[in-house]
């Protein structure tokens, strides 16, 4: 490619509309890139960068003889990996059983309802989850105490938490999840179904040997993009529906950052803790996007 | 498709059985406040209230419009999304143009796009970043609200698919009249482009109504934080109070704190984006679907 003056002329007012941004999220974005240093240091906030003392890898070996960082890293992985799992399975299900339904005013009924917990706070989510599982005056557990039950701690109990984290996970995404499933179902050729019915296939051979191979490809490609949020338990969900009393099945790195660093004001060793999982989630993320790229062709843009 | 067996049929109400389950179970928790929140705290207490209101009364809405706090929380919401959103869109629609073009006649578009797409992908995490909005001397104002998330990646993505899908001929003809790029992008892109912005409108506006994190971390006093970081500190202060308290400690105090105006204040919140939703919900669906899933 030569340069080509006529084009250059032409395009500088292309560089002066992504001008704005560009500055914008150098110093908001990469300028905290750059900040990542102090995780190698010991930063005081009150000193600043004016004096600064390098300690090496003293934060991150502090890090890991913190009592209960390994709890921490497990439960991390373990909420992620049961929301990926459910963020893959419950959407589809969900997506599937509308494609059923030829009434188009129930199905949009349907939708308008699933999506609207999206567009919803964990403040508020977590606010109404809170209220409504309350071992006290809780809906859920008036219920379970008509049917003669014992009322559960769901909400302070180790055993119960992760598995409430995923579920209420899934009652704010599973709807919003189900579009691009919707979108893809729409997409499968419908002679497909002509021909299987002549070959004398019902509802369920159909869905099996037509429906769920035609979506096969877009939930490989959910799967390979979700690796990234390994890592990533869901902070606002996590920090609106813990106490004390769950912190054991509850922390997550993200809450732990968020613990040393703002409250604690360990500035250095939280900064440590956000450089090791930056690293490991970017590891993934770039995984995860080569083998979508590999196996589905898929392009960010 | 017509080939209707019996089995196929009793499968048909099954599912619309079920799909209605699903659905009275998403909006339960939903309806179940706003009951309570219409309902006498006497009535809340002795938990009579499941989905309709139990004493009838607006008494909680009374309360909570003459907190000051609750109204102050409430207009800094208003201008923290009215400014947000402009400058997240203005700054969506000046990064995706560009990004759009192909590379062989905007040469730098492949250098700019991946310093924007990598910032999705890495971070400096929580404290290099608050530090910098620290040093920026944005801490205590509305902007620091505003800017630090000002270009929307995720948004930018979803226009710049759509600007891409965009046939051709539309810009060669601009281009034939004599129009340069801002003309074009004003007059040829973004009237055709109404269900894309509606979209990232949406997105964006949610998106600053809802968050909360950043007004907890930026705003050193109360009075300036926005709605969402204003509930928040309301619903965590029973939390907050139980730090190495027991269970049963735990429940009492949830038990006098007032359920009713909470519920109230959570359902005002939530107002805005109910009011929004309908119109907008007709877009988001296409617009996402046409920026994410290509061919």
């Amino acid at each position: 490619m030569h340069f080509n003056p006529k084009q250059f002329l032409r395009n500088i007012p292309l560089h002066f509309m992504i001008l704005p941004g560009l500055v914008l999220i150098i110093i908001f974005s990469y300028i905290p890139m750059a900040g990542l240093v102090i995780a190698f240091q010991d930063f005081s906030p009150i000193s600043g960068f004016r004096e600064i003392t390098w300690n090496g890898l003293d934060n991150f070996c502090y890090l890991f003889e913190l009592p209960g960082f390994r709890q921490v890293v497990w439960n991390t992985i373990f909420i992620s990996i049961m929301k990926i799992a459910a963020g893959l399975t419950v959407p589809v299900i969900a997506a599937l059983l509308l494609n059923e339904v030829r009434i188009n005013g129930f199905k949009r009924s349907i939708q308008t309802i699933i999506y609207m917990p999206h567009f919803f706070s964990w403040v508020i989510l977590g606010g109404i989850v809170v209220d409504v599982l309350s071992p006290s005056s809780g809906i859920v557990n008036m219920v379970l105490k008509s049917l003669g039950m014992q009322p559960i701690q769901f909400l302070a109990d180790n055993n119960w938490f992760p598995y409430i984290l995923v579920i209420t996970d899934q009652w704010k995404e599973f709807g919003f999840g189900t579009i691009i499933y919707l979108a893809a179902l729409t997409s499968i050729d419908q002679s497909l179904y002509e021909a299987s019915i002549i070959d004398g296939a019902g509802r369920w051979k159909q869905t099996w040997h037509i429906t769920l191979p035609g979506i096969r490809p877009i939930m490989i490609l959910m799967l390979t993009l979700s690796l990234g949020n390994v890592l990533n338990g869901g902070f606002d969900q996590v920090f609106n529906l813990y106490n004390p009393l769950v912190y054991e099945s509850g922390d997550i790195l993200d809450t732990m950052i968020y613990r040393i660093g703002l409250q604690e004001a360990q500035y250095s060793v939280s900064t440590a803790l956000g450089l090791i999982k930056s690293v490991v989630s970017f590891a993934f993320i770039g995984f995860g996007y080569y083998l979508a790229y590999r196996f589905a062709k898929y392009r960010i843009f | 498709m017509h080939h209707t067996s019996h089995a196929y049929r009793w499968f048909l109400r099954c599912n619309y059985v079920i799909l209605t389950v699903i659905a009275i179970l998403c909006l339960f928790p939903i309806v179940n406040i706003l009951a309570i929140s219409f309902s006498s705290s006497a009535a809340v207490n002795a938990g009579s209230v499941t989905l309709w209101p139990v004493d009838f009364t607006l008494s909680s809405y009374r309360y909570m419009l003459q907190n000051h706090q609750f109204i102050q929380s409430f207009v800094t919401s208003l201008l923290r999304v009215v400014l947000g959103v402009s400058v997240n869109l203005l700054l969506t629609i000046l990064v995706a143009y560009p990004l759009s073009k192909e590379a062989a006649t905007f040469r730098s578009r492949t250098a700019y796009a991946w310093i924007f797409v990598f910032t999705m992908l890495f971070s400096g995490g929580l404290i290099p970043g608050y530090l910098i909005v620290k040093e920026m001397g944005l801490l205590d104002s509305v902007w620091a609200l505003v800017i630090p998330g000002a270009v929307p990646i995720f948004n930018v993505l979803l226009m710049l698919n759509f600007f891409r899908g965009l046939p051709k001929e539309l810009e060669e003809a601009a281009w034939m009249d004599g129009a340069g790029h801002l003309r074009t992008l004003w007059s040829v892109y973004l009237p055709v482009s109404l269900p894309s912005i509606a979209t990232v409108t949406l997105f964006s506006l949610v998106g600053h109504w809802n968050a909360w994190f950043d007004g907890m971390i930026y705003m050193r006093s109360p009075e300036h934080y926005p709605l969402a970081t204003y509930l928040q500190s309301i619903l965590q202060q029973v939390s907050l109070q139980t730090e190495n308290v027991t269970f049963e400690q735990a429940a009492m105090l949830n038990k006098v704190s007032d359920r009713t105006t909470q519920a109230a204040q959570i359902f005002l919140s939530i107002v805005p984006i109910l009011a929004i939703y309908p119109f907008l919900q007709r877009y988001f669906v296409h617009g996402l679907v046409v920026g994410s899933v290509k061919g």
